[in-house]
């Protein structure tokens, strides 16, 4: 057995895991693939077990930072990358390039997210579900009003709170543009839903967070 | 909610925003926020949220373990004729 290379002969630029823009938590998964990777891919998709642990040193620290942004636990987010890339290593023959490998990664490891998230009996069943919440976890409260209107800097700690606190599908759909980076299209391809639910779902999120958020920092105002 | 004649009302404005900040468009030259104090600082909530968020959870590596062990379960889930070539990888 080896060690999992910590790079491959075409990194992509600044890292892996670089920042789109001024995000530095993201990186660019609309960027075309990096001719060295789709080499590795291929070889990996006919059984290389070398080219195997170069995708996962590619591609283990996206992956492992959704799980435990998903789960917020180191031990059950390690749990659920080992999980998703066993499932790659069942399926990566299966890969046909119908889109970006990394999409369709993420796609694998989301769906290994909701599953255990299905397993914890949380109110999330189905990644339909989590696009379509029940009504009554919209922001139908959210509408703008001007004593909602949060006043300087967020607390990170408030804002991380929040967001753990998120339903499901709103924590995930918040992560994967908000923090990840992805671009709509991308977070649509990983969902399997339109466009326009991902940009709605996403502001939905917003607003929740707007909520929750103003009843910290003005729990005064809360009834 | 309030009313701006000639233009949309707060309600219309909010209805749009998911397409609206979702397509990139630079919203602050929409015409209802031009005369719309409330929903400016509203859209200024979102944003400052959305930029926050940026800042959250630092990407992190798994720990170095963690390969041993998907090693492991894919060996152990390899046929026996496979086993050889998993090893002296």
């Amino acid at each position: 057995m080896s060690n999992p290379p910590t790079q491959v002969c075409n990194p992509v630029p600044s890292s892996p895991d670089g920042a789109r823009g001024n995000r530095p938590n993201s990186y660019t998964p609309a960027a075309p693939p990096d001719p060295g990777e789709v080499q590795i891919l291929a070889r990996a998709q006919a059984g290389d077990h070398h080219a195997f642990a170069q995708l996962y040193a590619l591609h283990k620290r996206r992956i492992y930072s959704l799980c435990l942004r998903m789960v917020g636990n180191i031990a059950e987010a390690e749990d659920l990358t080992q999980e998703a890339f066993l499932q790659l290593h069942r399926k990566i023959s299966t890969f046909r390039g119908d889109s970006a490998f990394s999409t369709w990664l993420h796609r694998l490891a989301i769906n290994v997210v909701l599953m255990q998230l299905r397993k914890k009996g949380l109110s999330l069943i189905s990644l339909d579900e989590a696009m379509e919440p029940a009504p009554e976890e919209g922001p139908g409260r959210s509408f703008g009003a001007p004593d909602l209107t949060l006043t300087g800097a967020i607390d990170r700690l408030a804002l991380e709170r929040a967001v753990a606190d998120l339903p499901a599908g709103y924590r995930l759909i918040f992560i994967l543009h908000d923090v990840e980076g992805f671009e709509h299209n991308e977070i649509a391809a990983m969902l399997d839903c339109s466009i326009g639910n991902s940009k709605s779902q996403l502001h939905k999120a917003r607003l929740k967070l707007r909520e929750a958020l103003r009843a910290i920092s003005q729990p005064e105002a809360r009834p | 909610m309030t009313d701006h004649p000639g233009t949309m009302n707060c309600a219309e404005f909010q209805a749009q925003l998911p397409e609206l900040i979702g397509s990139g468009a630079n919203t602050s030259d929409h015409p209802h926020l031009r005369s719309c104090e409330r929903c400016r600082a509203f859209l200024a909530d979102l944003e400052t949220i959305a930029e926050a968020a940026r800042q959250l959870f630092p990407s992190v590596e798994p720990s170095e373990k963690l390969w041993a062990r998907i090693e492991s379960a894919i060996r152990d889930e390899a046929p026996e004729d496979t086993q050889d070539s998993l090893t002296q990888s």
